[in-house]
């Protein structure tokens, strides 16, 4: 009698406590400044230019600094980050099951991912599109000339859709090869067991410039599919998607406004123009309708820079990615970077 | 005082309470015992599956995941590069399943087999009078089965994929088998051909093995008829077999563009996972093996000995058959670890139920809790069959005790 009502009252327990717990779900906020730390779900650490995992343990990339950034804006450090690898396999199933706070690791924004899995791109960060990195020798100068070919790329990726609807719609033949990560993709390009490698341009771009021979491969003109980047979060959460994408338009806002990273300290303090006021905190209260300091995108601009440096840094042409920065410029420049006012 | 003892003090009260009858035994007053605390269990598990079920309902509806299996019907939209039975990418996600399915049967399969031959002639060498061939026998098993099976996969993968060479240098192997770093192409059947159709073909030699394989096994026939009847039905196999090979129409695979056609590719990835689960398994097999043969009494092989027979009699009319005893159970075992550690393949690729099926499907769906049930669900039941068999079979071979 003694054990059963134990149980019952086991299970009673685990009821109630159950249901506080997925009442409190929705607030990332309040868990993030409690754990005093955010998580964020980043690549295997091989996507040079936006998640890299050094040989010292250092993260770097753009996507990592968003994910400062965002440590940086709600936390005041841009170290209190705990960067969590995953395969791409595991990482919506590790959002949405509360694993992760966010995930900056070049997930592709679609309709079904939006609509069905409950998933949310607050912001797009790069916009890429698909394409196909190739040996020379080949001799293939377009991807319509790939019929019969045997195409490495990532399992359970918008890659792999993409590659089978353009094979299907150029009603051309392929074999895909399906490797769970681009160092497995890129080690069997190279060893011949794929003729062809089909990511993210700027993915494509990168590996191919860490190639021992790089001069031997070539990313071809075509591209296949929009592949629009952002952070993502769970969709519940309206307080912290608003943070995530004014993390990202802090960094926009500061490149439109010339503000960078060496002369943040200065504009905040001397700046006449009101809407450098009000981003920077000078005035107004913009942080605390966030549920942040005030001085949160200072503290943003201070550790990573500005869109532009960011960029530059990971993936621009001095960079090892070498990339120009094509659609990911600022409108005003002929790009696709916009931003909300501060206002 | 718990509930079961004070059922019983009143059951006790009641009985004496009426005239005279014999009180309930202390036997069956045990057994009311475990079974009411039984029964408790029993409740208290089936209470917490329930909680936990609609825990999860719950909270797929608070976050509003879609669930439900309505998903296998809806097209997949993904190519699979090995495929047993057609698969494109109109096809749904419940074809995807199969298509994931039969490759992990088949994959399996013929690993299970090919183990159970090395690791026979592995234990038997290990046994061996001949004192080098038993120290290789050694050798082999003490150096594989203590190297993890995720690498040997690995190391197979690779040797493989960059040992090989490329697609334009293949081997070609008399002009109808090509081997190359993507794999072993082979010719394939063209349709039509053929005076049936290939699938009855395939019907009547799979009945026709059969047949053999029970021949072979039923114990009660007396042994020249039970010889007969199986050589008559091997040869009725070989005939089958030749008659198909040469009626069939083989299409010769050509090198066109970047890769061979009107052939059948065993894939690279298919090749390394056999071959690491089947080296790797085979080790501890030769040891079950040993086991079994060691535990067959000495006085059995003296007495054949005295008998005049000479060794390879011995071992194969004497000591295996009783060997056999000790042998299926552990055997068993190793052919349910065998099927999970298949599931390797995701590692390399090779497109079986977790990787087309938990990987590419759940993510392109996000139906995590019935995938993963249903992949569970199936490792279950494989394994079950697995198991229902080798216990069937250890009964047909099972010593008849006199």
């Amino acid at each position: 009698m003694r054990v059963g009502s134990v149980i019952i009252a086991a299970l009673a327990g685990a009821a109630v406590s159950t249901a506080s717990a997925s009442a409190a779900e929705d607030d990332t906020l309040k868990a993030i400044k409690q754990r005093g730390e955010v998580t964020c779900g980043v690549s295997t650490g091989a996507t040079v230019g936006m998640s890299t995992l050094d040989d010292k343990g250092n993260w770097a990339g753009l996507e990592v600094d968003f994910c400062r950034a965002l440590a940086a804006a709600i936390l005041e450090s841009p170290e209190k980050v705990k960067f969590v690898p995953l395969e791409f396999k595991n990482a919506f199933a590790a959002l949405t099951s509360s694993s992760v706070d966010l995930l900056a690791r070049s997930a592709t924004w679609t309709y079904s991912r939006d609509a069905e899995m409950k998933l949310e791109w607050p912001v797009v960060y790069i916009y890429d599109g698909q394409g196909f990195l190739v040996r020379k020798a080949l001799g293939v100068k377009s991807a319509k000339e790939l019929d019969g070919a045997s195409i490495c790329v990532s399992g359970g990726t918008t890659t792999e859709l993409n590659l089978a609807d353009y094979f299907r719609t150029n009603n051309l033949k392929y074999t895909p090869i399906v490797a769970n990560s681009r160092e497995q993709n890129l080690a069997n390009l190279e060893a011949g067991r794929c003729d062809a490698y089909s990511n993210e341009r700027g993915g494509l771009a990168a590996n191919r410039a860490a190639l021992p021979k790089a001069d031997e491969y070539v990313v071809l003109p075509d591209v296949i599919s929009k592949e629009p980047l952002g952070p993502v979060i769970r969709q519940d959460d309206p307080k912290f998607r608003d943070i995530v994408a004014w993390t990202f338009y802090a960094w926009v806002l500061a490149e439109e406004f010339g503000i960078t990273k060496a002369n943040v300290a200065n504009e905040a303090a001397n700046s006449k123009n009101p809407e450098v006021q009000r981003l920077l905190g000078k005035t107004g209260d913009f942080g605390a309708k966030l549920g942040l300091a005030n001085d949160w995108a200072a503290r943003v601009i201070a550790t990573t820079g500005n869109y532009g440096e960011i960029y530059e840094r990971n993936l621009g042409t001095g960079s090892k990615v070498n990339l120009t920065r094509g659609q990911n410029e600022l409108w005003s420049k002929g790009g696709l970077l916009y931003a909300p006012p501060m206002r | 005082m718990s509930l079961a003892e004070t059922l019983e003090s009143r059951v006790d009260a009641s009985s004496e309470g009426r005239t005279g009858r014999p009180r309930i035994s202390p036997r069956l007053r045990r057994n009311l015992g475990s079974i009411f605390w039984q029964g408790c269990t029993l409740i208290a598990v089936v209470a917490l599956l329930a909680f936990l079920g609609h825990n999860i309902a719950l909270n797929l509806k608070a976050r509003g995941l879609a669930s439900g299996f309505d998903f296998l019907s809806k097209e997949a939209g993904f190519a699979i590069g090995f495929s047993l039975i057609p698969f494109t990418e109109t096809d749904t996600y419940g074809r995807a399943f199969v298509v994931g399915l039969l490759n992990t049967i088949f994959v399996a399969f013929v690993s299970m087999i090919l183990a159970t031959v090395l690791g026979t002639i592995i234990g038997v060498a290990r046994v061996s009078k001949h004192p080098p061939t038993a120290a290789a026998a050694l050798v082999y098993i003490e150096a594989l089965r203590n190297i993890p099976l995720l690498l040997q996969v690995l190391f197979w993968q690779q040797l493989l994929i960059n040992g090989l060479p490329s697609v334009r240098q293949s081997l070609n192997l008399g002009g109808w088998v090509f081997l190359n770093n993507r794999g072993l192409v082979l010719p394939d059947i063209s349709a039509g051909a053929l005076p049936v159709p290939p699938s009855l073909m395939a019907a009547i030699m799979a009945a026709t093995l059969i047949g053999l394989i029970v021949t072979a096994l039923r114990r009660a026939e007396p042994s020249r008829r039970r010889r007969a009847a199986f050589w008559g039905l091997g040869a009725v196999l070989a005939l089958e077999i030749l008659l198909a090979t040469l009626t069939v129409d083989w299409s010769r695979p050509v090198l066109t563009g970047f890769n061979f056609r009107n052939g059948v590719v065993l894939i690279p990835e298919f090749v390394a996972l056999v071959v690491a689960l089947t080296i790797y398994n085979a080790a501890f097999i030769a040891e079950i093996v040993r086991a079994g043969i060691e535990s067959v009494n000495k006085g059995q092989r003296e007495a054949a000995a005295a008998l005049g027979l000479p060794p390879r009699l011995t071992m194969r009319l004497i000591v295996l058959p009783q060997a056999m005893r000790v042998v299926i159970p552990p055997l068993a075992n190793q052919y349910s670890h065998l099927l999970k550690a298949s599931s390797l393949a995701t590692v390399i690729g090779y497109p079986d139920l977790v990787n087309v099926f938990l990987g590419t499907t759940l993510n392109q769906t996000g139906r995590a809790i019935e995938i993963v049930t249903m992949t569970m669900a199936v490792y279950l039941v494989l394994s079950a069959l697995v198991a229902g068999f080798t216990s069937w079979f250890n009964a047909r071979v099972a010593l008849v005790e006199r």
